[in-house]
């Protein structure tokens, strides 16, 4: 996984609150089986009208935000579906962060899993933010620090889960660890469950 | 100290804790379907690991699925590729698979219960947000993404963080014509899409106590459309009655080990919850929804809201859009809006249960002019059993098309999907833009209210449309 320590760029605003699983990634795509250079059915429906033009109104299709590193949203955002082609198709887009209220935990756990850094922040930080992002200003992600800076303004602290953190730092991943550290434990638990419940194991 | 039914479910599986609540969970079974899997088995083929214990996983293609044909047939070459991929990957991986043309083919959260996969006091998985459903069991079943069924595949574990929990207490009885999916509806429209966000929810109380599984597995299906990826009901009685000599549970001695083991999972009196919910069954009308959201829903006896009403502005611009899109202005009744779709189906209603009640509401008439519906049992059991009670003959004689089994229109990844702007009374679980299909407008509701408004061409009111027609 590609580690995340530091992310500067531009962030793009989709302010609507249950942005679900299928509005950023539409099932019809989901018939492709690689995870690679799905970018270009991100938010399809949003950014294409019927007929295949691009929507001139939806702010990742306008410059400077057509190359935003980070996505301002709405609460609840990513709920619905767990289909992990929606955090892939956003990566493959460049959008590395996304600034929520809340949202759909498995798609916040998917965020994980592939080099995104969700942060939740309450409404009101996310109403200034937006007002940042439209302006065009530039954002600072610095997970290290968990802090975040906007333009000249001072830095405004986020929190992590510890464990999410290292991983994202260190670009870890969760297989390998599991399967280094824990494999002895593993197979003391299967004995112990196989003895206290051996139906599991027929 | 007492604990919740949640709580023993985790500490029962935990490999490793570690600080802060997240903890190394052990996994005992694992769904595996065409559409989440592919990638998981590439990082594994990659990495060159095996599967750790291949028993504890089974496969199904359902989402992709043609519901016209069986076989090899289908009417899209990424459909049929994806299917093949998941036949190879099981085979390289030595995973039981499911064939199409069996007889246990279906919806992976509606063949799990039915052939004893699912069982008490588990935890399941599967790369599929509806995975909710098997907590109808008292099983810790979640939805996960498919780099976590690669983690799975490999070492049978996660780290997971533990979730809150919430209590939702269902009391008073259930009204004649109501059914568990107006029961879900009507919570999410309570409590929102995100009101049980961080949260695993048991069900419990009097009303759940006296409902069949069906009727537990829709409930619990539709929790993630309160915002929770785990909902729960205590195994009991009825729970193990369904279980007994399903395929895959436990036989002689080792059920009835398994059964006073299964006893035990309940949450004890004095557990405490961080959040409680009462909801008064007889006071729930048909639920129908009306916007883009799951929590956009009211009863059937209402009007389409008016956004102008609301205070917030984000809420009003929210509600203002989804109108917009579903083609709605406020103040219309919901019984005058006309559709041109009925899909009944899905793992939230495409259980046996979930048909009868349909097909009872059907009285010899016929489907609507100009309306299109289909019938997709939930799976092929399920289909077996219907046209063995005739009901694939009501279906057809009043018009309805009567299909393998599959999800169908609830994903619309297959052929069968809704035209932009076309409507369409569904018994499926989302009424996100573009579900089923680009631009296609969705209205959630129960198997007897799809079945009664593909009649009658328009919503109408299940309580009454025995009378006016
Ligand atoms: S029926 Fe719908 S919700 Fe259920 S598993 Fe299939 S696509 Fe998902």
């Amino acid at each position: 996984m590609t580690p995340f320590v530091r992310l500067a760029g531009y962030a793009a605003v989709l302010a609507e609150d249950n942005i679900d699983t299928d509005i950023i990634f539409p099932a019809r795509f989901l018939l492709i089986t690689t995870r690679e250079v799905l970018g270009t059915h991100a938010f399809h429906d949003r950014r294409f009208d019927s007929g295949g033009a691009e929507v001139t109104g939806f702010m990742l299709n306008q410059e400077p935000w057509r190359g935003a590193v980070i996505l301002i949203a709405g609460a609840n955002f990513g709920c619905g579906s767990s289909r992990e082609q929606a955090v892939w198709a956003l990566a493959d887009r460049g959008l590395r962060c996304i600034i929520a209220p809340s949202f759909g935990e498995i798609f916040q756990t998917n965020c994980f899993r592939n080099g995104l850094l969700p942060i939740v922040m309450p409404g009101a930080v996310i109403a200034e933010l937006i007002e940042h992002a439209n302006r065009a200003e530039s954002f600072v992600v610095d997970l290290e620090n968990q802090i975040l800076c906007v333009g000249d303004g001072p830095p405004i602290a986020f929190s992590t889960g510890a464990e999410q953190r290292l991983a994202l730092l260190n670009g870890w991943d969760e297989t390998a660890l599991i399967m280094n550290d824990y494999q002895d434990s593993i197979a003391d638990f299967e004995l112990v469950q196989q003895r206290c419940q051996p139906w599991l194991y027929e | 100290m007492p604990q919740t039914l949640y709580e023993k479910l985790w500490n029962s599986h935990v490999v490793r804790d570690f600080a802060n609540g997240d903890a190394l969970i052990y996994i005992d079974r694992h769904l595996v379907h065409e559409v989440s899997s592919p990638q998981a088995f590439r990082s594994l083929g990659d990495a060159g690991r095996r599967v750790r214990r291949p028993a504890k996983h089974l496969a199904v293609a359902d989402h992709a699925v043609s519901t016209r044909h069986r076989g090899d047939t289908f009417d899209d070459p990424l459909a049929s590729q994806q299917v093949a991929t998941l036949v190879e990957n099981c085979r390289i991986f030595d995973i039981p698979y499911r064939a199409l043309d069996s007889k246990d083919q279906g919806i992976v959260h509606i063949i799990g219960p039915e052939s004893g996969f699912t069982l008490p006091g588990t935890t399941i998985v599967c790369g599929d947000s509806h995975t909710t459903t098997h907590g109808a069991f008292g099983a810790l079943a979640f939805g996960i993404g498919a780099s976590e069924c690669g983690t799975v595949m490999a070492t049978q574990c996660l780290k997971q963080y533990r979730a809150r929990t919430m209590k939702v207490k269902l009391t008073g009885v259930l009204p004649p014509h109501i059914s568990a999916k107006d029961v879900a509806l009507a919570l999410i429209a309570k409590i929102g899409a995100n009101g049980a966000a961080g949260h695993a929810v048991e069900y419990c109380g009097p009303a759940i106590e006296t409902m069949s599984m069906s009727a537990r597995m829709t409930i619990c299906n539709m929790t993630i459309e309160a915002g929770a990826r785990i909902g729960l009901i205590a195994p009991d009685d009825v729970t193990f009655a369904w279980l007994e000599h399903r395929p895959m549970a436990p036989k002689g001695a080792m059920w009835d080990g398994a059964v006073t083991y299964w006893r035990t999972l309940k949450s004890d009196p004095g557990a405490r919850f961080d959040k409680v919910v009462t909801l008064d069954l007889s006071q729930i009308a048909p639920q129908v929804s009306w916007g883009t959201s799951p929590e956009d829903c009211a009863a059937i006896t209402s009007a389409v809201p008016d956004p102008e009403k609301l205070t917030d502005p984000g809420a009003r611009a929210r509600m203002g859009k989804a109108l917009a899109y579903m083609g709605l202005q406020p103040g219309t009744n919901l019984t005058d809006i006309g559709i041109d779709r009925v899909f009944i189906g899905s793992c939230t209603n495409g259980r046996i249960e979930d048909l009868r009640a349909a097909a009872r509401v059907i009285g010899g008439r016929k489907v609507a002019p100009g309306v299109k519906a289909i019938v997709v049992p939930g799976s092929t059991a399920t289909k077996a059993v219907a046209e063995a009670e005739g009901l694939d003959r009501i279906f057809q004689d009043a018009g309805f098309e009567w299909r393998h089994a599959g999800c169908s229109m609830c994903v619309a990844m297959n052929d069968d999907r809704l035209l932009p702007g076309e409507r369409c009374a569904s018994t499926s679980n989302r009424n996100f833009e573009g579900r089923q299909g680009p631009g296609g407008r969705t209205h959630l509701m129960s198997p007897a209210m799809a079945a009664a408004a593909g009649i009658a061409g328009h919503l109408v009111d299940v309580r009454t449309f025995g009378d006016d027609g």
